[in-house]
């Protein structure tokens, strides 16, 4: 058995602690940037691990438990955290050591879970957070009074300052030096009820009396933030002006990098053109490889933009005040105000959105806003919506200089928005029609300036899961719409452009007689093909189509060739398509795993083909009946 | 345990903003939670709301005022009045 003999010699320590206490911080302190990110089996919750090697050279994991107010597990992250905790996860180990993280400028609910963690009996160390901004407070805590009551080690710790770890680091090696006592078996582990819970917290208010003085002022920086951000009408007003700024930068910041990205990938193609002899292997290399990875690594900056605002606002504690203000507005449409969240990350990627989910409590409230995370806009939709309004919308000012293009991105995001709270609507008033709200209880947490270093470290974590998928799942897709549009070759004295004697023609032709009622051509249906497995594959397959049809090379040109053969009709078909259609096959996978139903899963993507089949219909037919067929 | 102050004046949940006072009892069945009481009961106390502690009213929603922010001994809490009503409070520090 190496895997015992492994453990024995790494010892593992797990990090507890409310949400909001500086945890993860901390984390990224002890690990550095060597850590993984996974997903535990069977569920999308992170699992963040990483090694540490302490000041006396023992060699330790560090696992980053998702946060939680209580053992008692209500989301399936909690859950995590219990059974990592209680050592119930199948293979893996229950930890040597448990480091309670607790926030010194909010010790109160924090020392409750640590009453209850000390309950376990397992070996365990109490980290005093954030110490730096609680002295500045004026708030003093008596480590060794509060180890007393306790009766486990105490030592605080600035998680986010250059050696503000070195007593914990010492502490963590004493620790591990002393024989842990023998684990109780987990199965002996019972939900405190709501009276031993209150016990517990008089305990912990009584303990706080001895060891904590208070100057019994709250954070005036918060406070007089809050007095702004938190206003009823002000506060709104400010959410909606964030918002507006993100996607502001999302489609104007990205641009150099973008032109950058492109150019780089045109360059890249040349050189092949030139080096490759002509042929089979030279169209493979060019349209194939380096034209279909390129479309697709292009969207990063957006995507890097977007969660940059993500993370910043998460970490300067914005985002539990904004599920506050969205509450009662998404209580309107059926949806959590804790979905605000999720929906906003799915302007993203609907995947994090949805994994962003598990923080929901309730599960319908969770599958609802599963439900409809695809239908928020994601930076997939982008290449698809800037190819064809770029093709087809003229670039001129409307209403006194805003201009026309921009107006029409801006309704297909509207668009978007008002289907995902619509449905949600529908659903709470047909499925959900006899359930009641399920309660919205957050804490929200004192305002921190954001860290460039966590800030950075999720972002190269996003960057990485990005290009990890533009490398496997995406560009395999390229190779095969590739081969599907080259193969079979023409024969000698062919007549039209070679693809249409390939395979992806056949394809786009059994499909026609089902799409042409929307305004679809067969080109358009093979792109939908490979669209599946992600949908900015579509664009770079129309390009890899046209491009081989015509014998050019696919680039900037595609918008204009396509003004060409389409019609204004299909274009806007082709839009309305895409703001409802299941084009992503990793989205459906998340949903699958989220959900942990099949019918669910079938369900998402019947009712949103759907909706995309009834959208384009719908808009194909007006458009050719007001003359733009 | 003694409670803190005189009667219980009112449930948290139809307090007004600037509200100041300390919780007398959480009783459970005031609220229609969707929770069972036994459930919202111990949500509350993980959430700091005991006998006892400090509770002000500090912020409240657009629409009907709702949800709200309250601060309980140092933590600032958002929840719903629906399930504040478990939450009796006397006026007054």
């Amino acid at each position: 058995m190496n895997q015992i003999s492994a453990t024995d010699r790494t010892a593992r320590i797990a990090l507890a602690g409310n949400p909001n206490c500086g945890k993860t911080a901390l984390f990224n302190v002890l690990t550095g940037n060597r850590q993984k990110v996974a997903n535990y089996p069977g569920v999308t919750v992170e699992r963040k691990e990483g090694p540490l090697v302490t000041p006396a050279g023992r060699m330790t994991r560090v696992l980053d438990l998702p946060g939680t107010y209580s053992l008692r597990a209500r989301s399936p992250d909690e859950v995590i955290t219990r059974d990592a905790v209680l050592g119930r996860l199948a293979g893996e180990q229950p930890p040597d050591l448990l480091l309670c993280v607790v926030s010194a400028t909010a010790p109160r609910v924090g020392l409750r879970l640590a009453l209850e963690l000390k309950r376990l009996g397992r070996p365990m160390l109490l980290v005093l957070n954030m110490a730096d901004i609680a002295r500045h407070r004026g708030i003093t805590i008596d480590e060794a009074q509060l180890s007393a009551a306790l009766g486990v080690p105490v030592v605080s710790s600035v998680a986010v300052r250059r050696g503000g770890t070195a007593q914990l680091l010492a502490a963590i090696d004493e620790a591990l030096n002393q024989p842990g006592p023998e684990a109780g078996d987990p199965a002996d582990w019972t939900a405190p009820s709501a009276g031993e819970l209150r016990a517990m917290q008089r305990e912990a208010d009584r303990i706080l009396k001895l060891a904590v003085t208070e100057p019994g002022r709250p954070d005036s920086v918060t406070a007089r933030l809050d007095a702004v951000l938190l206003h009823p009408v002000a506060g709104l007003l400010v959410l909606l002006a964030i918002l507006f700024v993100m996607f502001q930068a999302v489609f104007t910041w990205a641009q150099p990098l973008m032109q950058a990205i492109t150019a780089g990938f045109d360059l890249l193609g040349n050189l092949a053109a030139v080096w490759l002899p002509p042929g089979l292997f030279s169209s493979f290399i060019r349209d194939g490889v380096i034209g279909g990875v390129g479309s697709v690594i292009v969207f990063l900056p957006q995507i890097l933009i977007l969660f940059l605002f993500i993370l910043l606002l998460e970490d300067l504690g914005y985002m539990a005040r904004a599920a506050f203000l969205m509450d009662r507005i998404m209580g309107g449409a059926g949806l959590h105000g804790r979905a605000f969240i999720p929906l906003l990350s799915s302007f993203a990627c609907a995947i994090p959105g949805i994994m962003a989910t598990r923080v929901i409590d309730s599960r319908r409230d969770r599958l609802a806003t599963i439900l409809v995370a695809p239908l928020m806009t994601c930076s997939a939709r982008i290449p698809v919506y800037t190819l064809i309004i770029g093709a087809f919308i003229p670039a001129r000012p409307v209403f006194g200089g805003l201009s026309l293009q921009g107006l029409v991105m801006f309704g297909l995001y509207a668009v978007g928005i008002a289907s995902a709270l619509g449905m949600s609507f529908l659903f709470k008033r047909v499925l959900w029609r006899k359930t009641p709200p399920e309660p919205f209880m957050l804490e929200l947490p004192d305002y921190k300036l954001p860290r460039l270093r966590s800030v950075s470290l999720g972002l190269l974590q996003r960057a990485k899961i990005f290009l990890r998928r533009a490398g496997t799942t995406i560009a395999s897709m390229m190779v095969v719409i590739w081969f599907l549009a080259s193969v079979p070759l023409p024969p000698i004295n062919a007549t039209q452009p070679a693809i249409n004697y390939s395979f992806a023609a056949r394809i786009g032709h059994l499909m026609e007689p089902v799409l042409k009622p929307v305004g679809f051509n067969w080109q358009i249906d093979v792109a939908l093909v490979p669209g599946m497995a992600a949908r900015e594959v579509a664009v770079a397959s129309l390009g890899t189509v046209y491009s081989i049809q015509s014998g050019k090379q696919a680039d900037t040109a595609l918008g204009s060739m396509l003004a060409g053969k389409w019609s204004l009709a299909t274009a806007l078909a082709l839009l309305a398509w895409y703001i409802f259609a299941p084009q992503c096959a990793s989205t459906l996978a998340a949903v699958r795993r989220e959900t942990n139903s099949r019918g669910w899963t079938l369900f998402l993507f019947s009712y949103m083909l759907g909706l995309a089949y009834l959208a384009a219909f719908a808009t194909y037919q007006i458009a050719v009946l007001l003359g733009a067929g | 345990m003694k409670p803190h102050s005189a009667d219980p004046c009112c449930r948290l949940g139809d307090a007004s903003p600037r509200f100041r006072g300390r919780i007398v009892a959480v009783v459970a069945g005031l609220s229609d939670s969707a929770l069972g009481p036994e459930e919202l009961e111990r949500r509350l106390v993980e959430m700091g709301f005991v006998e006892g502690a400090a509770v002000e009213l500090r912020h409240q929603g657009l629409f009907r005022g709702d949800p709200i922010a309250v601060q309980v001994d140092g933590t600032m809490v958002a929840l719903r009045r629906r399930e504040a009503h478990a939450i009796l409070v006397s006026a007054g520090d």
